[in-house]
């Protein structure tokens, strides 16, 4: 039981520290399909 | 009565001579299936589409439409020249057919590696697929499972122990097993039921519970799959790691599967640690789990890895898919097409996985007695050791014994 529990703790933990650690490096969404080139400035 | 019969015969008669002048389909002719396309002659338009083509097209069948891409009037069709603006729009039926074929280098302000691409023919079936057999199939499949656990439960009842209980235990995992098993099925199972949601909401949740309470469910899922994936892809290593040695398939195995494991017999067949039943769940799991787990990061990252065009490629070259009458597979995919088989594939093999998973729980839980105990705190009743896992129980006792000392209060030497 305490296997168990401990499990599911971690799979929580690394579904947050995957969350914010994409988003750090710059794979989310968003940034993934945008540039600083999209804005015309001209 | 003899006028009313005459009559009836002779208006029979232009009916069955009708039929018979019907054309017969050559049974080569193409049908206008999903490989099969519609050759349509267009000679008397110059190219251009005919009558059969809107109504094989109202038909929703598939049409060659080799022709139509290739430049009827010569050479390929130009580039797009700069965006698509007052100039770039003009009525140029080079620049719509390359647009319509996605054969062209269109430039686009998005910077994804897929935002050239302005008409993707591969959409529809993908999207006719997913909305129509995938899910109708899906829902058959683990509707069948789950119906099929309960008919195998009230037709053999709960597997319950055939000798008296002995008040020992032997030790069936450790807890690094147990953390990994269940580091397995707890994210396997949030996966499972999140991807569920994302495939069947819309026609599940939304009439159930509405729009704006599909709303959040669904964002929270995208969530909880794209990052409980890891602990799944972490697992998976673990489980693999530690129970490949006792998955490995030995000829014992056979045994067991030509008595169905004992399960109707009564009697107990020999096994190891793992009997050939769940080495078969081990192995899908397995597999079953790196196709996910593949096909998952890929659609993690979209078009960032794209591998179809070259799988395809390889698989051509061993001459498979042509021996089966389907054609060389396309080695030319968008990036979307790449994206969409990724998602096709990672559905079937996770939907026969969920499958699985339901037996596996089934088994281990209300299925059989004393067997939930193995993953709960790891002690197994010698009883239920000795009647379903002989050969490794007799190892595992002894092993346990010495360590102890004997049951009998000697001491071990």
């Amino acid at each position: 039981m305490k296997a168990m529990l401990i499990a599911f703790a971690t799979c929580i933990v690394i579904a947050v520290i995957a969350d914010i650690g994409l988003n750090r490096l710059g794979f989310s969404s968003s940034e993934q399909q945008s540039s600083p080139e999209t804005v015309r400035l001209d | 009565m003899l006028r009313a019969l005459l009559l009836m015969l002779a208006l029979a008669v232009p009916a069955v001579a009708q039929e018979a002048a019907a054309p017969s389909t050559a049974p080569d002719a193409p049908t206008g299936g999903l490989t099969d396309p519609l050759v349509i002659d267009r000679s008397a338009t110059g190219g251009a589409p005919t009558l059969e083509d809107i109504l094989a097209r109202q038909e929703a069948l598939r049409i060659d439409d080799s022709a139509r891409r290739a430049d009827v009037t010569g050479g390929p069709a130009p580039e797009v020249g700069g965006e698509l603006g007052a100039r770039g729009g003009a009525s140029d039926p080079h620049l719509w057919r390359g647009i319509r074929f996605d054969d062209t280098d269109a430039t686009s302000a998005n910077r994804g590696p897929a935002a050239t691409t302005l008409i993707q023919d591969g959409g529809m079936v993908w999207l006719q697929f997913r909305n129509g057999p995938l899910k109708l199939w899906s829902a058959w499949f683990l509707g069948g499972t789950i119906l099929a656990l309960a008919l195998f439960y009230l037709v053999r009842g709960r597997i319950r122990l055939h000798g008296a209980p002995t008040g020992r235990t032997v030790t069936r995992f450790k807890a690094v097993e147990r953390f990994g098993h269940w580091l397995l099925a707890g994210s396997f199972l949030a996966l499972a039921v999140t991807g569920l949601l994302v495939l069947f909401g819309r026609i599940a949740i939304i009439p159930l519970l509405g729009h704006e309470a599909f709303a959040p469910i669904a964002v929270a899922s995208k969530w909880i799959h794209n990052n409980v994936s890891w602990a799944f892809m972490l697992a998976l290593v673990l489980i693999f790691v530690m129970w490949v040695v006792h998955n490995i398939p030995r000829l014992e195995d056979l045994r067991w599967l030509l008595r169905g494991g004992g399960l109707f017999g009564g009697g107990h067949v020999p096994a190891r640690k793992f009997n050939a039943g769940q080495k078969l769940i081990f192995w899908s799991v397995i597999l079953g789990g790196v196709i996910l787990s593949v096909t998952g990061v890929s659609l993690l990252f979209p078009f960032q890895l794209p591998m179809y065009a070259g799988l395809f490629d390889i698989v051509n070259a061993t001459g498979l898919p042509q021996a089966t009458g389907y054609g060389p597979l396309p080695v030319t995919l968008s990036p979307q097409e790449d994206m969409q088989l990724a998602q096709i594939i990672h559905a079937v093999v996770a939907i026969g996985l969920i499958a699985v998973a339901l037996a596996h729980m089934y088994i281990g839980s209300v299925g059989m007695e004393g067997a939930y105990a193995a993953m709960g705190d790891g002690e197994v009743e010698e009883r239920w050791a000795m009647e379903h896992h002989s050969i490794w129980a007799e190892e595992a006792i002894a092993d346990r014994d010495r360590r102890r000392g004997a049951p009998d209060g000697t001491p071990a030497e």
